[in-house]
């Protein structure tokens, strides 16, 4: 028994007959950030709200340091620091109020209260508001005491469902900032469907589909799944010669895209097909405005894993 | 055990965030008065004793406790923070006792308020104070037993007009099995079952210790019941948390 890191062991979570969680099984080493993935009802949240100790699985079960999420759920909890979906906390306190009241149920007391609270506030930058009632902040600064909330104890695992969801986009950046910024031995499990996150701040990503687990690997590897991983793209004001293109060594295919005057030109798997084409530009003469590769695209990678499509 | 004053003390910290506190204290005060002296005929009875005030609170905290406890648990749920307490590192039990005695507490807290009422008849006449303390805990363990009652219909309902109407449902008919219109539908049972039906009845139970007399048998009737619907609160709470 691993007592740095988080195991699922056959997970499974029954609600009426629909098996939301289905048999998931994966472990978690201390330092990654997991990156969890998957369409809405997927089963993320369900999966979250089992590690976390709100729900009981049906089957299976997980080990967070060793300690069991169903016989040891008290341990696991001190553990863990935990933003639930929406970021939900008690609106009619103030800032202070419910970051001290969430240290106290932590176990600090007084001094070490004090100082926890401190620290998280100066970290989330609260201090402008932290005797404002919570239900009269932003959105942005109520996702942050969710957040100060789930790491004021300074927790070894970290799970976060949808830490960004509905920010605008310098907050989402500094949610990463923040995500990235934790010292480096923690276990992180951020749930997400927006998936510029994955590439932003994780370093493994999982993607869930009806409850099963269907891809797992880096964000780099999975990126490679996709059918433009290698791709080439041109961008050009005037018409190309497609068959001497498409007739390069290692080139599968060619998309049009009208709107921005450029073409994508696909690689069979494996092959790198940058030379040939920029050989072949240089050697016709063309005027190319932009020659980019790409490393591939994880949205398509997550839409064909999440639907059944081929890739 | 250690994280229970921490709950209790956030839970009534949260009555008075809001009007909540202050509108329940004012309503439960100007009944009180106006029962005991309309309805009660405090003058008229021209005796120096609190009856015409205690006789009263089983009607009063029938619609006022369930307004307090309605939103124990059914604005937890809706408002989705009850993932949050129940991710925290606390016991089930913490969590029930906690907000149940937060909410006893605020009742009692109202309730000592009425002291105007003790200095009026120890200025109009010469009471027997003990009866009159005897009254105010017989009153305050009813507000337990009542509340104890809200915080299960809460945790049964999400929406909470639904958990008010439940909770007054329930305690009415916990104040009506004593009477004799209930008991006499009942002329088809055997004795015991009309003898334990009667025996559940609040007004019975509380108008003796609203006489001064201190029976352990009516202290722990209603320490149990309040225990009994607190782990019922439990059971439900574990049982409904997914919805």
């Amino acid at each position: 028994m691993d007592r740095s890191m988080i195991e699922l062991m056959n997970l499974t979570k029954v609600f009426a007959t629909r098996r939301v969680v289905n048999d998931l099984s994966f472990s978690v080493q201390p330092g990654e950030v997991l990156g969890f993935l998957g369409p809405n009802g997927a089963g993320k949240s369900t999966t979250m709200k089992m590690l976390t100790g709100f729900l009981e699985p049906d089957s299976g079960t997980a080990r967070i340091m060793g300690y069991d999420i169903r016989t040891q759920t008290r341990k696991v909890q001190q553990l863990m620091g935990y933003l639930a979906e929406g970021a939900p906390c008690y609106g009619d306190m103030s800032v202070r109020g419910f970051l001290t009241f969430i240290a106290e149920i932590r176990g600090f007391r007084k001094a070490a209260c004090q100082q926890r609270l401190n620290e998280v506030v100066e970290r989330l930058e609260l201090e402008p508001v932290l005797d404002q009632s919570i239900d009269t902040l932003s959105k942005g600064f109520r996702r942050r005491v969710g957040l100060a909330q789930a790491i004021i104890h300074d927790p070894k695992v970290l799970i976060l469902d949808e830490p960004t969801d509905g920010l605008d986009p310098n907050q989402k950046y500094q949610v990463r900032q923040l995500i990235r910024g934790l010292s480096k031995d923690k276990i992180v499990i951020i749930s997400t469907h927006i998936l510029e996150e994955v590439t932003a701040v994780c370093t493994r990503a999982v993607i869930i589909s009806e409850g099963k687990l269907v891809a797992d690997g880096t964000p780099l590897e999975l990126e490679s799944r996709s059918r433009y991983h290698q791709a080439v793209t041109l961008v050009t004001g005037t018409p190309l010669d497609e068959a001497a293109l498409l007739a390069l060594p290692g080139v599968s295919g060619l998309e049009q895209n009208p709107l921005e005057h450029s073409l994508t030109l696909l690689a069979e798997p494996g092959a790198v097909i940058y030379p040939q084409i920029s050989a072949l530009v240089s050697e016709r003469g063309w005027k190319i405005r932009e020659m980019d590769v790409e490393r591939g695209r994880l949205d398509d990678v997550f839409r064909s894993l999440t639907r059944g499509d081929s890739l | 055990m250690r994280q229970l004053p921490v709950i209790v003390s956030r839970e009534l910290g949260s009555y008075f965030a809001t009007p909540l506190a202050y509108i329940f204290i004012l309503i439960f005060l100007v009944l009180s008065g106006l029962f005991t002296f309309y309805l009660g005929g405090f003058y008229e009875r021209g005796q120096a004793d609190l009856s015409a005030f205690f006789d009263f609170h089983p009607w009063l905290y029938l619609f006022l406790i369930p307004a307090l406890a309605m939103r124990l648990w059914a604005e937890e749920r809706k408002s989705g923070s009850i993932e949050l307490l129940m991710t925290l590192p606390i016991t089930r039990f913490e969590v029930v006792t906690g907000k149940f005695l937060a909410a006893w507490l605020f009742a009692g807290m109202s309730l000592l308020l009425t002291f105007p009422m003790v200095l009026t008849v120890n200025y109009l006449g010469e009471p027997d104070n003990g009866i009159i303390v005897a009254a105010y805990l017989g009153s305050w363990l009813l507000a337990g037993a009542f509340l104890a009652i809200g915080s299960c219909m809460s945790a049964l309902a999400k929406n909470q007009v639904i958990a008010f109407i439940l909770t007054v449902t329930a305690c009415f008919l916990f104040i009506v099995s004593g009477l004799p219109m209930v008991l006499d539908a009942f002329n088809w049972a055997p004795q015991w079952l009309i003898d334990a039906v009667a025996s559940l009845s609040f007004p019975v139970r509380f108008s003796s210790l609203g006489k001064g007399i201190i029976d352990v048998r009516d202290v722990l009737y209603f320490l149990s019941l309040i225990v009994a619907w607190l782990a019922a609160t439990a059971v439900v709470i574990d049982l409904k948390k997914a919805v």
